[in-house]
């Protein structure tokens, strides 16, 4: 039996503690991991807390990415808890075993600590390693702080081994920025986090020889489309159990989450949308312009996998002009936000004028300034009515501005 | 909002630093946030760590700041480092030498008219702790300097902090802040 580990009501913990507090109060079976920068302290902390007897479980160091989420996928089809953490490079080797992961429906739980792809290296935050991701049949939860990285990560077990679901979740937080931030934390205490995650259920177990089964097998057209069609549709109805499981959580600890998040969009006429941290920093700019007059408001995805459609085009109800703002390199398109959201305002019937920044690659600051100066363009073009700046603009860039359309 | 920003070497001690700090004052009820630029800083690289403190909890994920406080903890950051970037008026700075006040803004002009503490923290910590470990003495001229806490407060909150750690440590630790607290001018 694991010792309990003394909390106190209110710990001063940065996103990978947090994480890793989360993964120990969850009970995981199995942790496989290769670490890298910005997720490194996630398994180290994990099995500092192993190895002093705070954990009952194992921890397996492999040579890999590749190998750690295949040794989370073995240990999850095997009938166990898995769980590990990544970023980055380490993330796009996970790439193919991802996809693994979702389509044999096992609910392993990955911590991803957002960071930047090379090249060039960098070992600093951006989003890339989440959009990499974002279609391989996961759960995305997304955290703006410690706090959340560590209430999200216990509700991730809850929601992707919902009998119902069984899917993978990911948690992600941002590198550095929330990973490395030490902030106010308040934990459940072991026994109130352990009753809350509960005790894992094993779906056909591979270990279970009365009921032998196999895991990963071939299909080729007679059946996979149809087994892609199930996985689908059972992503798609997960949004009931992930409020389920939001609202439980609500009772428990009175912090409350939603699938899209926002901020003063009441009587909004101008918003910005973005992911991490970022959200939090555009608050602050969204209240120093609505002492400036500006009714400026911030919508972000809580949950970006399954795509909440209907909630996020509500959550931007009427208002005139709206920031999409991606931090990931767009690749000769335009950022994924602004897609996404330009898709689902079109396809609902509603016009706002959109614009699509990218900023903060590789780490580069996000200053409330520069959050205020989205503001101040948003505030123009909804004042004129028409886009009075290109509709997509790279900034905090050094050197000539670039923009494109 | 209370803002300050360290100028350390990687492995001084700077993030034990800041994050020690915030674990005192979270103890108090207030809201914190300590973080540091990394990069692929080897030790002995000159870096910067940050504490954010305020009554509301710290929604502001930006790196840029302008400081109330800055804590020097090695001595040439004064000389090579950028110490009075993104000053404002009233910043106040702390400065690990062993110079007298007068003679290090004689050797650094541009500390000239701001508001200048100096502490050996260095010296210090090698008395005491028996390492070049210069943070938690910095800790102890800040609480003088800012009157954040009293001294026999911050005395035990940090023991809670540095509980992990061997009495002999927490002990001579106790010993530095305490002598910090007295030397800063």
């Amino acid at each position: 039996m694991a010792k309990k580990f003394e909390l106190n009501e209110i710990e001063v913990w940065d996103g990978n503690m947090a994480a890793a507090q989360a993964l120990r109060q969850a009970d995981v079976d199995i942790v496989a991991a290769y670490p890298i920068t910005p997720s490194t302290p996630i398994v180290q902390n994990y099995s500092k807390f192993l190895a002093d007897g705070y954990v009952d479980g194992e921890f397996i160091m492999v040579e890999s990415e590749h190998s750690a989420m295949s040794g989370c996928v073995a240990a999850s089809a095997a009938g166990v808890r898995a769980a590990t953490a990544t970023s980055s490079q380490g993330f796009a080797l996970m790439v193919e075993v991802l996809y693994q992961a979702s389509g044999m429906r096992l609910p392993i739980v990955l911590t991803v600590v957002n960071r930047a792809l090379a090249a060039p290296l960098n070992v600093n935050g951006d989003h890339s390693d989440m959009y990499l991701g974002r279609d391989a049949g996961w759960i995305n939860l997304c955290s703006y702080n410690p706090q959340e990285a560590y209430d999200l990560t216990l509700m991730a077990f809850r929601i992707g081994e919902d009998l119902r679901v069984r899917l993978p979740v990911m948690v992600h937080q941002d590198g550095f920025l929330c990973s490395h931030t030490a902030q106010n934390v308040r934990p459940l205490q072991d026994e109130e986090a352990r009753e809350f995650v509960g005790e894992f259920k094993a779906v056909n177990s591979m270990l279970d020889v009365s009921d032998p089964v196999t895991h990963g097998v071939q299909t080729e057209e007679d059946w996979h489309f149809e087994h892609k069609a199930r996985q689908h549709h059972d992503m798609m109805s997960s949004f009931d159990v992930i409020r389920e499981v939001f609202g439980e959580f609500k009772e428990r600890t009175g912090r409350e989450y939603d699938l899209v998040y926002t901020y003063k969009m009441d009587d909004a006429d101008v918003a910005i949308v973005a992911l991490g941290t970022t959200v939090e920093s555009a608050r602050v700019a969204a209240d120093q312009m609505r002492e400036k007059g500006v009714k400026a408001g911030v919508v972000s995805f809580r949950v970006l996998r399954p795509f909440p459609f209907n909630e996020i085009v509500d959550a931007l109800g009427d208002v005139k002009a709206i920031a999409a703002m991606d931090r990931s390199a767009p690749g000769g398109t335009f950022g994924m936000l602004f897609n996404e959201l330009g898709a689902a305002l079109m396809a609902k019937g509603k016009r706002p004028i959109l614009l699509n920044y990218i900023y903060g690659l590789g780490g580069r600051d996000t200053t409330i300034n520069m959050l205020r100066e989205v503001y101040e363009q948003l505030n123009e073009c909804a004042q004129a009515g028409e886009a009075k700046y290109p509709l997509q603009q790279f900034i905090g860039l050094r050197g000539p501005k670039l923009s494109f359309y | 909002m209370l803002e300050i920003r360290w100028h350390s070497r990687a492995g001084q001690g700077a993030v034990t630093g800041a994050k020690g700090l915030a674990d005192v004052v979270a103890n108090t009820g207030k809201y914190v946030q300590a973080f540091a630029f990394y990069g692929s800083a080897k030790r002995g690289a000159a870096m910067t760590a940050y504490n954010r403190v305020d009554d509301q909890p710290i929604l502001n994920h930006e790196k840029f700041m302008r400081p109330d406080y800055v804590l020097v903890i090695d001595p040439g950051l004064t000389y090579t480092a950028d110490i009075t970037a993104n000053e404002k008026e009233g910043t106040k700075y702390i400065i690990t030498t062993h110079l007298s006040k007068e003679e290090l803004i004689k050797s650094q002009p541009k500390l000239e008219g701001k508001e200048v503490y100096v502490v050996d923290c260095m010296r210090i910590s090698l008395d005491t702790i028996g390492r070049a470990i210069p943070n938690t003495p910095m800790l102890g001229a800040l609480m003088k300097v800012s009157g954040m806490f009293d001294l026999e407060y911050f005395q035990n909150a940090m023991k809670k902090v540095l509980s992990k750690f061997p009495q002999k440590i927490i002990d001579a630790n106790m010993a530095a802040i305490e002598r910090a607290y007295n030397e800063v001018k």
